[in-house]
């Protein structure tokens, strides 16, 4: 008998806190096994499902899906019009995020060096709500704004300046009948919608530079450009980085918005969306999936050799 | 660092970070303002009128309404539940101690964010398709849950970690079994960032659209609802007072979650 | 009677590192012991062991003859007062110190006037409402003190208890832990690296090197008395002379240790006393202390640190004569 059981009865919560002690892997076990299963099991499960059907292929004449191993559907991934919308999706992705880091710098810029108290927290603020808030309803705001008879047509016309609009819209490729049927105003929404994912690791990587290497580089004879070139800009570099791992792989796996705002040249994740829905076509819909995995997959490895997770 | 003299900001810099914030806020006035346009077949600028009978609309005349934001609220509230229950539990393991995997396994509960939704939603549609599952409410949820589940692990494991060891070795060296500790100790910790984990998963859960399409079937939820308006206008400012209230619906508990981690973010933030 | 604490050839290892080694030792009921040794020596990891929080590998452990392998921290009548005192943040300072009584079910009223005794005893008469983070350092070891002892423990162990302190009030702490053990009559086990403060406070001193015990004994007995050069070194400061040295002088044929005080500064033209050894060198550092001058005279054998009165002073290349009892060569056995 040991010493504190006469004092007090255990209880079953007692007792079971006993076998817990004694192992306390069983815990673990115990505390890991349900979230694990979910996400371990169902979710990676799915995911290996989803890889398992891009080595399948349709049959073209039953519209069937044939069951056995192929690189047929790897092949049509790299056809003509494919190739395409794998191009074009990815030099958009890669515009909305360089556009994004200019945007962004200032910002994070102003808030991790400048703003203090109530001012910090208002950026803060500033930043976080646009990036939790309805996905939808931003899309949205954007339709409206981008009309044709919307409130860029109408600005653009106040201030005289219809003709550079209309050179816009004029333009091959990018241009379009309006704003919201054009690249450009996929790419513009695309940049609002991702723009606070690159504004917070930016902050974060620049409230990490001291204030003194500031002052040590004005010390050591740097004019402010010097000082931006070869202090500022390099500590900043990891989290500009970690902000273009967000907005570079949702872009890419985006299909709402050129879907809402853009023309009938698709993107990988309509694509996705079409050959899957109305086409039936499951494997190169997976395939197609394919693209922005491996593409993330090598800019995670390029970002992480850049020191850009230890911002996030 | 002191805010004197010297700690002004450029002019330049002043616009360049004010501008980035407008080009943020701006756009969401313009949903506040088309709700009151009289114009329901464009969105002409300016508005030729402005009226507020379209809420009246949406609160009466709009019966197909109802039923996707009942079903939003109630996929959102259950999912929400399941992802407290299974966020805890992976963080409260991955935070106990050390053991083999530890790493991958973390890195396994951030997937479900980390990669685009189309893949999470396409992946979970063909797992239902090859387990013969039909859509139903509950494949929703189970989409939802995948990535809510991340959201509450993520602000759990956070406050996980900075709980200290010595608390909990304190508690049982004074006579609490880990029962007792759990509930006196352990849950007073974390309960905040529980709650405002809960509360942004609430609130994505409530707006998501991409997941939802693949997990959905026929069924409508909110977000879903405005798509297909958006694709389809029909009376286009009842969908402004929609996307008003959504965008509301979703504020307050990223509000709510702000307010409760703020304390925690701050010391946070200054240690990094 | 059995005693308050019995270590039987205990060892904790983590991974490859023997943190514990082979530990035996008893502590007596009613004694205030000291575990001292430099960080990573295991001292730590006994107290732990001692708590519950660790549970040993090998060897036997029991507390007032009863065997605890296994039983959990919240079945042993032992407190803990942690380093960094780990008060719960979200309670108040009564409720801090109400909590143990409040987990074995005493009711609210009654704990309630513990809680307010042990505030008291600790000096905190009064502070039942305020939160921990308005508090001091001093005044959370208080509150982590009266925390502790308002459960009655068979055993208070204190991990580092003074170490969080400035000076002024880590000596005042001293003596307040020494007279409130006295009087509660309660063993104290506590963990300290800090060779004054086990010397000063506890009534029994054992000192670990590397996971081992490697002498125990009451404070004047490890200090006049090192059985080995470590604790010759870590116990105050000496003179270690090897066994040639030691011969020559007239001591035992063993390693000895020669504490500086125990050296004088022979007067120029007086005879070294009776009894005495002596040796004939140049001073090459002059360190003055306040009380005392450390000088250190390289004889024609080795350098020796003495530790003389402040009122003569030397100068760098003085040509010194040094004497010091025989008696005061302590020979170490042949330990290393």
């Amino acid at each position: 008998m040991t010493m504190a059981a006469a004092e007090r009865p255990r209880g079953i919560g007692g007792a079971i806190s006993d076998i817990f002690f004694a192992r306390p892997q069983l815990l673990t076990l115990l505390l890991l096994m349900p979230p694990l299963l979910w996400i371990g099991v169902v979710y990676v499960g799915s995911l290996f499902a989803l890889l398992l059907q891009s080595f399948y292929s349709l049959d073209d004449f039953s519209g069937l899906v044939v069951h056995q191993f192929t690189l047929a559907t790897y092949q049509q991934l790299f056809e003509g019009s494919n190739v395409q919308i794998i191009l074009r999706t990815v030099v958009m992705a890669a515009l909305v995020t360089v556009v994004s880091a200019f945007i962004a710098f200032p910002i994070a810029y102003y808030a991790a060096r400048y703003a203090r108290g109530w001012m910090k927290a208002l950026f803060y603020l500033a930043v976080m709500m646009p990036l939790w808030s309805s996905y939808l309803v931003k899309v949205y705001a954007w339709k409206l704004i981008l009309a044709k008879e919307g409130v860029i047509t109408w600005f653009a016309n106040a201030l005289h300046m219809g003709w550079l609009l209309d050179g816009v819209l004029g333009l091959p490729i990018v241009g379009g009948p309006s704003l919201s049927f054009s690249y450009v105003g996929t790419f513009l929404v695309f940049v609002y919608i991702w723009l606070p994912y690159m504004i917070l690791p930016t902050q974060a990587a620049l409230e990490r530079v001291p204030a003194n290497f500031i002052e040590a580089s004005a010390d050591l004879g740097a004019d402010p450009g010097q000082t931006f070139r070869t202090v500022i800009f390099p500590l900043a570099l990891p989290g500009i980085v970690a902000g273009s791992i967000f907005t570079f792989s949702l872009t890419l796996g985006d299909y709402i918005i050129p879907q809402i705002v853009g023309n009938s040249r698709l993107m990988i994740g309509q694509a996705v969306y079409t050959l899957q829905g109305t086409a039936g076509n499951i494997p190169l819909a997976a395939a197609f999936t394919v693209v922005p995995m491996v593409i993330m997959a090598f800019y995670l490895w390029m970002a992480k050799r850049m020191g850009a997770f230890d911002v996030l | 660092m002191s805010s004197n003299g010297k700690n002004t900001s450029p002019l330049g810099l002043r616009v360049a970070a004010i501008g980035g914030l407008l080009f943020l806020h701006l756009p969401l006035a313009f949903i506040f303002l088309y709700a009151f346009t009289t114009e329901e077949k464009s969105f002409a600028f300016p508005p030729p009128g402005l009226t507020t009978k379209w809420f009246g609309v949406a609160w009466s005349s709009r019966p197909d309404i109802w039923p996707p934001l009942y079903l939003s609220l109630q996929v959102a509230a259950i999912a929400t539940i399941l992802a407290l229950i299974f966020g805890t539990l992976a963080a409260a393991a991955l935070s106990r101690t050390k053991f083999f995997g530890r790493e991958s396994i973390s890195l396994l509960f951030v997937l479900p964010i980390a990669l685009p939704g189309i893949i999470t939603g396409i992946a979970l549609r063909s797992a239902f398709d090859i387990m013969s599952i039909p859509f139903s409410v509950w494949t929703i949820i189970l989409g939802h849950a995948t990535f809510c589940i991340v959201v509450v692990y993520n602000n759990a494991v956070a406050r996980f970690r900075r709980l200290s060891g010595n608390l909990v070795e304190a508690s049982m060296d004074l006579g609490a079994d880990g029962f007792q500790t759990f509930r006196h100790i352990i849950l007073p910790q974390i309960g905040t960032a529980l709650l405002a984990g809960g509360m942004l998963a609430f609130a994505l859960s409530f707006d998501e659209v991409i997941v939802t399409t693949f997990t959905a079937g026929q069924q409508t939820t909110l977000p879903i609802w405005m798509l297909s308006e958006l694709i389809r206008p029909r009376q286009r400012p009842v969908t402004n007072v929609v996307a008003v209230f959504v965008f509301l619906v979703t504020l307050l508990p990223i509000l709510a979650a702000y307010y409760l981690t703020r304390e925690g973010e701050h010391t946070g933030g200054s240690s990094k | 009677m059995s005693p308050a604490v019995r270590f039987q050839n205990v060892s904790r290892r983590f991974g490859a590192i023997r943190a514990v080694d082979g530990v035996s030792l008893d502590i007596q009921p009613g004694e205030f012991f000291a575990l001292l040794g430099p960080s990573g020596s295991g001292k730590t990891t006994c107290l732990r062991l001692i708590a519950g929080f660790e549970q040993p590998d090998e060897g036997h452990i029991e507390i007032f003859g009863e065997t605890v392998e296994g039983v959990p921290p919240y079945r042993r009548n032992v407190n803990t007062v942690f380093q960094d005192y780990a008060l719960f943040p979200h309670m108040t300072v009564g409720e801090n110190v109400a909590y143990g009584l409040m987990i074995k079910g005493v009711g609210k009223a009654e704990r309630e006037t513990k809680a307010r005794d042990a505030l008291a005893m600790v000096k905190l008469a009064g502070y039942e409402g305020r939160r921990t983070a308005q508090l001091s350092g001093g005044q959370r070891q208080r509150v982590a003190l009266a925390r502790a002892l308002v459960n009655g423990p068979k055993v208070l162990l204190l991990d580092e208890p003074l170490g969080a302190l400035d000076l002024k009030l880590r000596e005042q702490m001293q003596e307040e832990l020494k007279s409130l053990q006295t009087s509660l009559g309660i063993t104290f086990v506590f963990v300290t690296h800090d060779q004054g403060e086990a010397l000063s406070m506890a009534n029994r001193v054992a000192i670990f090197s590397e996971g081992k015990i490697v002498q125990v004994g009451t404070p004047a007995d490890v200090y006049e008395r090192p059985t080995s050069r470590f604790v010759a070194d870590f116990v105050g400061s000496s003179n270690v002379l090897s066994p040639e040295v030691a011969a020559s002088h007239g001591g035992s044929a063993t390693w000895t240790s020669l504490r500086p005080e125990r050296i004088e500064v022979v007067a120029t033209g007086a005879g070294v006393p009776t009894g005495y050894a002596s040796a004939r060198g140049k001073v090459s550092v002059v360190s003055y202390q306040g009380a005392v001058t450390r000088i250190t005279v390289v004889t024609d054998k080795l350098p020796l640190v003495a530790s003389v009165p402040a009122t003569t002073p030397f100068n760098k290349g003085d040509e010194v004569t040094i004497a010091w009892p025989m008696a005061a060569m302590v020979s170490m056995g042949d330990a290393a």
